[in-house]
Order: structure tokens, then sequence, then C-alpha cells
């Protein structure tokens, strides 16, 4: 993918029907993008990094050939969809249809 | 004389020491600071009473040295029961007011000797044996002292002595068994007191060093991934030493043009490079659109129309996802294929088919996953008239231009230029390509496919190294009609092709439909002549469809209203359904022999099917959001029930077929259900039978599954 089609693909997502943020953030839980406001993007960003990196290593540890691709979790308010990889993960938020 | 108790320490210095000191205390009085470290070294270093400021270090080289009038001058001091050893300043960290506070009572007491000791009633057993051995220990004493009296002073003795000896023997005879042994020598002990030094506090600060918290998690794969890392790091050290030279140069100038904006573009354009994260983003946006379109999901995967159940004979049409793109709004739909691997990705061409309005064109990659955006755009010069993906190659796709030339793409590259393009010397049609299609690979096991066009011509292109070459297989000549006269050269005029399909069982054998509404059979093997003409269609013939099962009936679909099933060896069409408008494309199901789909220009899809009604549609449904919007193609998944069904606006629409639509045949009660394409066959020569023979009517009801092969003889 080239830098372009990265930023379209952000730019979608973002113009997606109920997104309400996304952010980008690195194997040191720094956020690299954000559309939120900065005190909620690092929130965020510490937060599920400590969360994924503990869901990677339960997946792994039942079985070592196995990876953790995707999880999301489902609030009364909105859904967080996480995808994380090795170097990067990508968090969404999303509003469900009922909030 | 020393006391009678237990030995006690003897503290001679301070009987020393207290002497002088008492005698200054008549004149003290309290507050008076002097130095008083002069005092001590007369004493002998003895830390006995000082004033509460003072410390003594003991004597330092930069210690003021006195004269002896100044030693002897007289200095006020006080006694005070102080222990020296306590400190004079503690402080303490109150939890209660959270602060260090002074204490200011310090514990002065001293303690120089300590004996644990019980008391026993004197009438108790203890107690007498205690009494007895007191008395006797004073009795012996007496007479010890005496006896080494005695000694030194021999001539002085004593006849009270001697009976004191007597009775202290005797005594020591009757208490020998209860008197301790004492040690034969002369046990005596001796204690010194030692000086303490005063201990001294030593603190500093320092500024608090900064720090960060580090968690991270440790298991057995981690240490797996991070040896196999390292083992690629290896390898790649190996392989770089011996690229060492070409590497630097490219460094060099890499390094101008990076160096400029490190820190922002690092971390983005990192994350574009690697594949990993591109992929996690894809993830991420289809999940979201399964979120937004989760209802739709749903309804794909399970949701069966239960009234179906109610209706005899019809079904109908779900509209799940509609897949539009900005770029193709004014374009139409002119052709959908699906993958040949991947179930959900299907290709759609774009292009126009007015003849006046020609411009660009594209051809555009969905997945189901993705209802909102394309997952691959190829934009072209001229419009796309026709696609086709390579049966086992699933990435390359050929496909037919408005102005004539054919291409090849992959669509995994990244650039979206075609692998192969055919220009005007290379056999370019010279009138828009309408159909193309992927053949088995020929004799030399190069890639080939077919072309049909408005110009006259079939050609099969190859693909050999790297370059398309071109065969003309066939020219739809034109029969002449019987009028015209033989004068000057006979010109060969070439109808105009829009369509054809090749046989599934025989690969030699296809079919073309042309625009005056004849289709000709024809094989790959005969070059100038059809082997067959059918009259078929009164105008243009938009598709011809071979029967996916039966090797021997094809659909075909025409602007003149109608839709018609054959026969290949008979002339006569076997079934014929006016639509009311022009026919679009007509499409064979691919899980049952005798159903098929069409879609009209009014914007409605049928489908029928032969085992059920012959003659009418089983449902016949509209499914364009806007009036007017002429649908142009239809076609079947392989895997799911999903019909996909392009319009001229640029849309693609998914329709969910309803149960009714998909019926297999019920097996009747003791009959096993044959399923395969066998069955499709013999259910639909059963159908055929039944046309061409109206005597076998009567056996209709009694006629079995796979019983029946060709009753009537002209198969």
């Amino acid at each position: 993918m080239t830098q372009a089609e990265v930023d379209d693909t952000l730019k979608r997502i973002q113009e997606h029907k109920g997104v309400q943020g996304y952010l980008i953030i690195n194997s040191d839980g720094i956020p690299i993008r954000s559309s939120l406001d900065a005190s909620v993007t690092q929130q965020y960003a510490a937060l599920i990094k400590s969360l994924s990196d503990k869901a990677r290593s339960t997946i792994r540890e039942m079985d070592p050939s196995n990876e953790l691709l995707f999880f999301r979790m489902r609030t009364k308010k909105h859904e967080i969809l996480v995808a994380p990889d090795k170097e990067y993960t990508m968090i969404v938020l999303q509003a469900t249809d009922a909030s | 004389m020393p006391s009678k108790a237990a030995p006690e320490k003897k503290q001679t210095h301070p009987a020393v020491g207290a002497a002088p000191i008492q005698r200054r205390l008549s004149q003290s009085h309290r507050g008076s600071v002097t130095d008083a470290r002069d005092d001590d070294q007369e004493l002998g270093n003895m830390p006995t009473n000082y004033m509460g400021e003072h410390n003594f270090f003991g004597r330092q080289e930069d210690q003021l040295k006195l004269t002896d009038a100044e030693l002897n001058e007289e200095h006020t001091r006080i006694l005070t029961a102080r222990n020296p050893q306590a400190a004079e300043n503690i402080v303490r960290f109150s939890h209660k007011e959270r602060m260090f506070k002074l204490i200011p009572h310090v514990d002065q007491l001293a303690v120089h000797f300590q004996l644990d000791s019980h008391l026993v009633h004197k009438e108790s057993e203890e107690g007498k044996r205690q009494l007895m051995l007191d008395s006797e220990d004073v009795k012996i004493q007496e007479v010890e002292v005496t006896t080494s009296a005695a000694g030194p002073d021999g001539e002085t003795s004593k006849e009270g002595d001697e009976d004191d000896d007597e009775k202290a023997k005797k005594i020591t005879a009757s208490s020998g068994k209860s008197k301790k042994l004492t040690n034969q020598f002369n046990f005596s002990e001796r204690a010194s007191q030692t000086y303490n030094n005063p201990s001294r506090d030593r603190e500093t600060f320092v500024e608090q060093t900064p720090r960060a918290s580090f968690a991270d998690n440790v298991s057995q794969w981690s240490i797996s991934d991070a040896y196999n890392e390292d083992f690629e790091h290896q390898q790649k050290a190996k392989e770089k030493e011996q690229k060492k030279l070409v590497v630097k140069k490219e460094d060099d100038r890499k390094k101008k043009f990076v160096a400029v904006d490190q820190h922002g573009v690092d971390d983005i354009t990192k994350l574009s490079r690697s594949k990993s994260a591109s992929l996690s983003l894809k993830i991420v946006e289809r999940m979201i659109n399964q979120n937004t379109f989760d209802a739709i999901a749903q309804d794909f995967k399970y949701w069966e129309d239960a009234a179906d159940e109610y209706r005899e004979q019809g079904g109908s049409l779900l509209p799940l996802w509609l897949f539009q793109y900005d770029m193709v709004k004014k374009l139409a739909c002119t052709n959908l294929t699906w993958n040949s691997h991947y179930n959900d990705l299907f290709a759609v061409a774009f292009g126009s088919y007015d003849f006046l309005k020609q411009s660009r064109g594209m051809f555009v990659i969905y997945s189901l996953k993705n209802p909102s955006f394309p997952e691959n755009i190829f934009p072209t010069d001229s419009g796309v008239m026709s696609l086709d993906f390579h049966p086992h190659y699933s990435n390359l796709l050929c496909c037919g231009f408005y102005d004539g030339s054919v291409a090849v793409y992959n669509i995994a590259d990244e650039n979206k230029q075609p692998k192969y393009h055919s220009t005007s010397r290379n056999g370019k049609h010279t009138d828009p390509v309408w159909q193309v299609s992927w053949q088995k690979d020929d004799l030399d096991n190069n890639l080939n496919f077919f072309s049909v066009s408005s110009d006259g011509r079939v050609v099969c292109w190859t693909l050999i190294k790297n370059d398309l070459t071109y065969t003309d297989v066939v020219q739809l000549k034109l029969e002449k009609p019987a009028n015209q006269t033989e004068e000057g050269f006979p010109l060969i005029s070439l109808g105009c092709g829009t369509c054809f399909d090749f046989n599934i069982q025989q690969d030699y054998l296809f079919i073309v439909g042309t625009e005056e509404g004849k289709i000709q059979k024809c094989s790959k093997s005969y070059n100038n002549q059809f082997l067959d003409t059918f009259d078929a269609h009164h105008m243009a013939v938009y598709a011809v469809r071979w029967n996916k099962f039966h090797p021997k009936v094809f659909a075909s679909c025409s602007a003149d209203w109608s839709v018609k099933i054959w026969d290949i060896n008979y002339q006569e069409p076997l079934f014929v359904y006016d639509l009311g408008s022009p026919v679009g494309d007509v499409v064979w199901a691919p899980y049952s022999s005798t159903v098929f789909a069409a879609c009209t220009a009014d914007g409605k899809v049928y489908v029928f099917d032969l085992n059920v009604n012959k003659y009418e549609p089983l449902c016949e449904q509209m499914v364009v959001q806007k009036k007017r919007t002429k649908l142009t193609h239809i076609t079947f998944n392989q895997h799911y029930p999903i019909l996909l069904a392009g319009d001229d606006r640029g849309n693609v629409t998914s329709l969910k077929l309803s149960p009714n639509l998909r019926k297999r045949p019920k097996a009747k009660k003791g009959q096993e259900i044959i399923d395969g394409p066998e069955a499709e066959v013999a259910k639909l020569e059963k159908i055929l039978s039944l046309i061409r023979d109206p005597d076998d009517v009567r056996n209709k009801s009694t006629a079995q599954q796979g019983a029946t092969t060709a009753v009537s003889g002209a198969n």
C-alpha cells in the first residue's frame, strides 16, 4: 500500500457511518495518528495497548502457531475495534445501532 | 569491702573523676557554655557529664592549642544526670500529622547493669534452699578470706580461726553435695569499660533520577519469535555483505532526501510500507463495514424467506448490498464476473454503450466483505466491454475494450498497467470487443483467450513469453441475399459478433451470437465455415449461454424482448419467453440445470425454473432504485445463493435468492436423492423430451428420476 492509499483508507474510515474516531499506535504504545483529542488519545493508547498485548499473549500461549488478528469490545455506548499487529495497532471507535 | 551481691562492675574512674566535678558544682550555674574539650582530656577521655550542646570529637589537628593558663581556667559545669549516649534531637515521622516532628523529651536512662531474677517465697522449698546456700556462702567466704589473710600473716594465728576452719570444713562436708564446685584457682572477674565513640550521621539529598515503568509478557512463543528474528537478521546480514557496493551508492543518494523529514514522516511511511500493517488496516475497514451493514450481513448468511412456504411456486429476491462508486456513476456496467478462486471477489467492467458518448472507462474489483469501497480500481483509456478471470490463475484478468483492443491485467500488481496490450499492429479489432473468454492452455502450455467483436472476427490470442499473438479463428461471414447479382467482385461482408460461449464438455464447439439476430455454431478447427446457423432473433443477440450441465442446451436473449432456449441439434427453439423489454443478459444457475435468470431494460430480474413451471417465471422483480434504469448484466455466484445485477448507472445490486428459487427436486418416498451433474442432466432431458414428444405427457407423473435417457430418437 502506498502512502496515498493508506491516507485514503483512513479518510474513508473516518467518514464511514457511525465512526467516532480512530487511532494508530506503534509497538511502544505511542500514538502516531489519531482523530481524537490528545488526552483521550493518550488514555486509549496506554490502556488498549496493554489489553491488546494480554489478548495476544493469551492466544499464543494456547497455541503458538496461532495469531490474534482482530478483536472488538462492544460497550453500552459504542464499539471499540482493535486490530493488533507486530509493529502497529489500529483502534477504531464506532457507534452501534442502539446507541 | 565489696558488697555481698554478685560481682559488680568496679567503677573506679567515675569516683576519681567525680570529685573534681563535684567540687565545681558548688559554683555551677546553668547556662554557661564553655569549651569542655580540655577538661575531658584531663579526665582521660571520659564522657561523663557535659552540657547539652557540645559534641566530643577527640583531638584533631586543627584543634585549638591553649596555654596552661587557659587550660586551668575554671569553667562552670553542671552535673546533670544525662545519658551521654542518648541522642539530643530525635526527629520522628508522625503519621498522624504526616510530617517530621522533633521529640522534645528524650529518654535519658542509661542502663549499666541489669540482672533478671525471680522472687521466691522464703518459706517454700526453693526459698529455704536458697537461704541455706546463702548462709553457707557467707561462711565460706569468711573462711577463705581469713585463710588467705592467715597465709601472708602466718604468725597471727587465731584459735578462733581454727575453729572457724573446722566449722567451715564441717559445713562444707555436710553441704558438700549442694555446694557449687568452684574453680580451684583464684577466680576473679575483670571488666573494663571502653569509650564508645559517638555516632555521627551524614546525609545528602540528590535529585531523583527519572523513572519510567516498563512491563512486558514473556512466554515461550515470544522467546522463539526472538530467536527466529535473530536468525533472519543473520541471513540478511550475510546477503547484505555480498551486495555491499551497490547498496552504498544508493544509501548516499537516499540520505539527502530522507534526512529532512525524519520524525513526522517516518512512522506513517513505515506503516504504509509494512505489509502486515496494511493488512490490519484492511481488516479494520472491513469490520467497520460489517458493523454498519450488520443487518445485511446477517440476512446474507441466514435469512430465508419464510413466505416461500405459502407461495406455491413463486420465489423472491431479497436486495442485499448495493455497490456504488463515485467515479463510475455516469458509466454503465458492461460486464460482471466472479473470481475463480475467491468466492467473494468479483470484477465489474464499466464503459458506455452509447456510441456517441465514448470516454474513459475502468474496471473495478469488489469484495462482498467491503461493500462501501472497491478493493482495486483500474482506470482505462476506453470503455471496458468485457472481462474474464482465468480459471486457474485467479489474478489474471483479460478484458476487451470499446476501441477494439484487448489487454491482460495482473490484478495483484501494484501499478495499474496491463501486462499485455494489443495494438493496431498486433491484430487489434476494429470494432468494440464485446466478449472475451479464457481457454484451456494450448499444446505448448501457453495461456490463451478468445475475443469476439463487431468487426466480425473471432480471434484467439496467445500469451507467448512477453507477447500477445493473435490468430483469426472464424470470420462471421454473412450469407449473400439471393437477389444480389453477381456483377463485379463478390464482396464478403462480415456480420457483427456480439457474444459467444464455449461448450463445457466439448471445448472446440462454440456458439456466436450476432447483431443480425443469427446464432452461428462454430468449431475451432473449421475456419471458414460454420457448422450451423440458427435464425434466432429479429434483433441483436445480447447473450448466448450454454447450459452448465447439459451439453446440448443453450439459451439466448436479445433486444427483441425474448429469451429462447435451444437444443443444438434443432433449428426450432425449445422454449420462448417474451419479457416485454429488451433483455440485457441471460444466465444459467450453477446449482441446477433448469434454473436461469434474465434481466431486462425496465429494471426487472426474472428467474425461471423449467422443472417447476415451463411457461411462467418463478420470480419477476424490480430491483433498481430509480426508474428508467436499465439492467445490463446479471450473474450467479458459484458458492452462495446470490445474484449480482449491474445497471447503466454504475450500480451493482446484490440479491439473495429465496428458497423456492433454489429448489432441488424432491425425492419420492423410498427413493434416494441422486445428486450431481448426471441428475441435473437427466432432469433437463426429461423436460426436453416432454416438449418434443407430447405423447409422453401421460408418462410425466410416473416417470422416475434418472431412469429416462433420451426418449426421442433424435439425440
